[in-house]
């Protein structure tokens, strides 16, 4: 509880903060904010004991640990990320603050999600998660686009709630019972709980922007404000991914025959649909968007392998991929503020005026296109180890083969950079220090994930210990 | 003795690359081409001091022993673990020798051959980069640091061939190379996932070990009739196929003459397309032991098609570079023909020291023949036999260097391409009649298209120039002098002491009448493209009338490329990928457009949000549901 409570703490510090700031000084609660943060992200990483509250409607266990602390992290960056844009244009409006409360309550939503012990904690964690990112997609009120994506991206999350708690009513019909426990044991096979089961499967899926539920994703990341999107991509996808696996591989695994087809099927249809798309597009939000689709089918191969061996994968990739995506959205938001520029033709000739970020955002993309020896190449390789121990061959050989896809438009971008010559690129510019640190941070974040091996080798531990 | 200092060869080019790489705005091009000669010199050194010591001391009881240096660097669970390190042995060692040698020589070409570059530092950085990753490649101890080193060579082989980025084709090239050698990768990738997850291991000493796990018990797994340990190696070569641009990936190859020359040089004829051959020998031992060779034989019959292949394609080509390309395909071919008719022990183990002879000499007289068309490109700036003509007289030390090399490959007797062709010919002629009468025909070819090229470029027609063109600066002619050289004594190094599939040494013999009939063939090939073009005349189109469809498939090597264009962009791009960019466009893509116009009145936005398009994504939501369920209760159940 202590990541909760400190949150809470936190948040309420800030709220009494703001109240009493005078409006000269509202860019210095962003750098306030960002300290209590930080702190609060360091303890974190003090251990803690097991152990559940509200009569096991809350769990904590090492594993969960673990990724709250890879969550704080992201988020983080995010933050780090943002602090220049809110000095610069939200703290006029005076409600730069609000911005990173909401932020914050948000992930406090995403801390009682996975932690959850039964469906109603969850429901209420997943509804915390989601409604104020809602109100973060259209922060920049002044323009139409942003507006239009916070309409679309709540409507979707409200068609997504009510069809997962239509498909958790009819979970609770069989198995009699919302704790997690005792579901697990007393679940049946049955028409209505595998209906329950797909009803409950596609709110979720809208989380993870899975095929055919990830319409909304390029729409909302190219109308939300960048870090917005970036949140989207990677901590709220993170956490509902997280989540996903701990329920399949635990309460819902009387289902796993049917339930591995079914990830069966979205695989192949997440991958093959997230990678066409991305082929053609220009826009640096709505590229990121659909490759952020494909990755997510990719960790799906993972969730077909019910042992240590997928658990970890599963984890392991989904860390490398939140630092990977942060790069990557970090470098397009340091460019898109200072050049207002978002096309991957914009980017022609980056190299030559600013090395740096061109070398960061390549790294970021060669680890998502899983190019060894950085992260994103044995976050795959694990993958389809997984699977392929499981004996999908055929669909560890489509894996692969969308992933040679993938590469095509992730090399789009980086010959834009470092092969094209313009006249007109955009020229050299410094970051600002919160920036720089938000990029350094990932940039870390993606070399350390592949190149330290204890990280897996700690990750394989914890999710040992949680499914014993 | 101790060879773990060996790890320095490969980690001074990567400083190099960092410092050259980092700093490159501050470093000015006077000094960064010198920094990088040296460096690459120290590496050089190194190299023969090594291999001075591995070849008179490592001998124990007449066998060559193995040493390996490792540190486990990713232990991801106690049986799968990656380990970084060195791998010491005799085809480690030659390799060490070419890839530094041929670097090293680059190195200093370059530096008169790129002077003025705007981007003459960062060249110089991306140079070192390679030579760091192909070094990483050769001394790797095990398949998975091998394919790290593998994907960085690509990588950084990307980076050179688009090096010359305000050419549009050298950046279309530099994405087919990259593209293709990955879609041949992910075969490799595939390939090591099988093989380690059946022997568990990567380790090249246990994969090798003819007691080991893989080589013992290779009949105990079967897919499809083949041992699965057959599928993982010949998914393995897969990836060694593209890398050394076999059939049928050879496609990138012609089009990465797009790069710099001194990159060709380094890249495309010396050290990145060997990597298949080296992988294969790597491995010589689980291909020849695991289901008795099978593999081995679609090496061989896929060396000696390939080598044909391109020998017909070479003598059609009028880019010199190009033509030097399908040559270089075509040897590699040879290499890997000779390697498949190997067998392992004593003098049957022939066709393996022959191939990595072959790829030694090879690696010296094609760099010099790269550097020399570089030299000649440098001069009349063009790539085309019709510009050329009669350099004889304006360019002597270029004349004379290609000469020799264009005997060397003709295997003229006295050159190294002589002693080492006749090796593999024997090989061929031991094991396999077919692959020998094919490989003499090459050999033929090999002559008669690089004896075209010669005459062509240096004798011929008086092509009016319009600046008169002179010799290349010292800073070129030397590294092709001392390649010159290397062109004829490689040769008379007695190869099989040193290296062999058992790494017990045997003596090899000159086979005279094998040596006789290929010299003479190459000799014939010679005269043909002597009368042809020595002196301008209309015999050769009249030939290439004769031939007439036959030539034009040649000239258009196959279409190849065609039949891969037609794949992708029309089966993939057309049918596939366009649709869903339709769909894109006019269903998702609408979306933001009908937002658009709804900004011209309120009550149209009010009224577009509403009966707007997120009607159709939450089509697609609860279909997508439908459809699961529906395939789930009647499809599958």
């Amino acid at each position: 509880m202590r990541f909760e409570l400190g949150l809470l703490l936190l948040f309420l510090t800030l709220l009494v903060f703001e109240i009493f700031t005078n409006k000269k000084q509202k860019g210095n609660v962003i750098s306030f904010a960002i300290l209590l943060f930080t702190i609060h992200t360091a303890i974190g990483f003090i251990p803690l004991a097991d152990g559940d509250l509200f009569g096991g409607m809350f769990k904590t266990n090492t594993l969960l640990f673990y990724f709250k602390n890879v969550l704080n992290v992201g988020v983080l960056i995010v933050l780090l990320q943002s602090a220049d844009w809110l000095k610069e244009k939200i703290v006029e409006q005076n409600k730069a603050t609000e911005f990173i409360l909401l932020l914050l309550s948000s992930l406090l939503g995403m801390y009682f999600m996975i932690s959850a012990g039964d469906f109603l904690m969850f429901y209420l964690g997943l509804e915390l998660a989601t409604l104020p990112v809602a109100a973060l997609v259209a922060y920049e009120t002044s323009k139409r686009i942003s507006a239009e994506a916070g309409v679309k991206y709540i409507l979707s999350s409200a068609l997504a709630s009510g069809t997962a708690l239509f498909g958790i009513s009819f979970l609770y019909a069989t198995a009699g019972s919302l704790y997690f426990d005792v579901i697990a044991t007393t679940l049946t096979v049955s028409n209505l709980s595998i209906l329950g089961f797909i009803l409950f499967f596609s709110g979720l899926a809208f989380k993870i922007s899975l095929a055919p539920f990830h319409f909304w994703t390029a729409d909302v990341y190219e109308g939300a404000p960048i870090n917005v999107a970036s949140y989207l991509s990677v901590i709220s996808k993170g956490a509902a991914v997280v989540i996903l696996v701990i329920l399949l591989f635990t309460v819902l695994k009387p289902l796993l025959p049917f339930w591995s087809k079914i990830i069966y099927i979205v695989a192949i249809a997440t991958m093959t649909i997230g990678n066409l798309f991305a082929l053609r597009q220009q826009n640096m939000k709505r590229f990121l968007a659909f490759s952020s689709v494909a990755q997510a089918g990719f960790i799906l191969l993972g969730m077909l392998s019910v042992d240590e061996l997928g658990l970890t994968t599963v984890l392991f990739f989904v860390t490398v991929y939140i630092f990977s995506n942060l790069g990557a959205f970090g470098v397009v938001q340091a460019i898109s503020e200072v050049s207002g520029k978002e096309n991957i033709d914009d980017y022609e000739g980056l190299y030559r005026t600013n090395p740096k970020l061109s070398l960061l955002l390549m790294l970021a993309l060669f680890s998502l296109a899983g190019i060894p020896p950085l992260a994103g190449f044995f976050g795959k390789f694990f993958l389809y180890a997984a699977a392929a121990s499981k004996g999908y061959y055929v669909l560890v050989f489509i894996g692969v083969v969308n992933a040679t896809i993938s590469l095509y438009y992730y090399l789009l971008v980086i010959r834009a950079m470092f092969l094209r010559k313009n006249q007109d690129a955009i020229p050299y510019f410094n970051s600002k220090l919160f920036m720089k640190l938000g990029l350094i941070l990932a940039a870390i974040g993606i070399l350390v994930a592949g190149m330290y091996s204890p990280l897996y080798e700690y990750v394989y531990t914890i999710s040992t210990n949680f499914l014993n | 003795m101790n060879y773990s200092y060996v790890i320095a060869i490969p980690l001074i080019p990567l400083a190099l690359f960092l410092l050259l790489g980092l700093f490159s705005k501050k470093i000015p091009p006077s000094i960064s081409g010198w920094i990088g000669s040296l460096g690459l010199g120290t590496s050089f050194a190194l190299s023969l001091y090594t291999a001075y010591h591995y070849y008179i001391e490592a001998k124990v009881n007449g066998i060559y022993q193995t040493f390996v240096y490792k540190q486990t660097w990713l232990a991801f669970s106690d049986k799968l673990h990656i380990d970084m390190g060195v791998l010491i042995d005799p085809i480690s060692v030659m390799m060490l020798i070419v890839v530094t040698t041929i670097s090293f020589m680059v190195h200093l070409y370059s530096r008169g051959y790129m002077k003025g570059d705007d981007g003459y530092t960062r060249f110089f950085a991306y140079l070192a980069l390679f030579s760091f990753s192909m070094l990483g490649l050769v001394l790797a101890t095990n398949l998975f640091q091998i394919y790290i080193f593998w994907e960085l060579v690509g990588a950084s082989s990307f980076l050179l061939i688009g090096y010359y980025y305000t050419k549009p084709s050298a950046v279309a090239a530099a994405k087919k190379a990259f593209i293709v050698t990955r879609f041949a990768d992910l075969g490799f990738l595939i390939g090591i996932l099988v093989v380690s997850y059946y022997s568990g291991t990567f380790d090249f000493s246990e994969l090798n070990n003819p007691e080991g796990f893989m080589i013992s018990n290779w009949a105990s797994t079967s897919f499809m009739g083949l041992s699965v340990f057959t599928w993982g190696l010949l998914l393995i070569f897969m990836g060694g196929a593209g890398k050394s641009a076999m059939l049928p990936f050879h496609i990138w190859l012609p089009d990465a003459m797009e790069g710099p020359t001194p990159v060709s040089a380094l890249i495309h004829a010396a050290t990145m397309v060997v990597a298949g051959v080296y992988l294969v020998a790597r491995l010589f031992p689980a291909f020849y032991f695991v289901e008795d060779g099978f593999a081995l034989t679609i090496v061989a019959y896929v060396g000696a098609i390939s080598s044909l292949f391109a020998a017909i394609i070479a003598l059609t080509q009028n880019d010199i570079k190009r033509v030097l390309a399908f040559s270089t395909m075509s040897q590699i071919g040879y290499m890997m023909l000779a390697l498949g008719v190997s067998k392992y022990d004593g003098h049957e183990g022939l066709g393996f020291m022959a191939s990595m002879f072959h790829l030694f000499t090879h690696a010296m007289f094609k760099a010099l023949l790269f550097l020399a068309a570089g030299s000649v490109i440098h001069a009349i700036h063009s790539n085309y036999l019709k510009d050329m003509g009669g350099l004889r007289k304006y360019m002597p030390v270029t004349h004379i260097t290609f000469l020799i090399a264009a005997l060397s490959i003709s295997g003229v007797p006295g050159f190294a391409g002589f002693f080492s062709k006749d090796e593999i010919l024997a090989a061929a002629y031991e094991h396999d009649m077919l692959i020998y009468i094919s490989s003499v025909a090459v050999a033929g070819l090999t002559a008669l298209y690089m004896f075209r090229l010669y005459f062509g470029i240096f004798w011929g027609k008086d092509t009016q120039y319009e600046h008169i063109p002179h010799e290349s600066p010292w800073s070129m002619t030397l590294p092709m002098l001392f390649l010159a050289v290397m062109s004829v004594v490689g040769g008379y190094i007695h190869f099989s002491e040193f290296v062999s599939a058992d790494h017990i040494p045997f003596e090899a013999h000159l086979n005279y009448s094998l040596a006789a009939i290929a010299s003479g063939v190459g000799i014939l090939g010679i005269i043909i493209a002597y009368i042809l073009y020595k002196k301008e005349t209309n015999l050769p189109d009249k030939i290439s009338n004769t031939f007439g469809v036959t030539y034009k498939w040649a000239y258009h090597k196959f279409y190849f490329d065609e039949i891969y264009l037609f794949v992708t962009k029309r089966i993939i791009f057309g049918l596939v990928a366009a649709p869903m960019a339709w769909f894109d466009k006019y269903v998702v893509d609408a979306t933001m457009v009908s937002i658009g116009n709804m900004t011209v009145s309120f009550s149209n936005k009010i009224k577009g949000l509403q009966s707007g398009k997120f009607q159709d994504y939450a089509m697609a939501f609860i279909s997508g549901g439908v459809i699961l369920a529906i395939v789930i209760f009647y499809l599958w159940l």
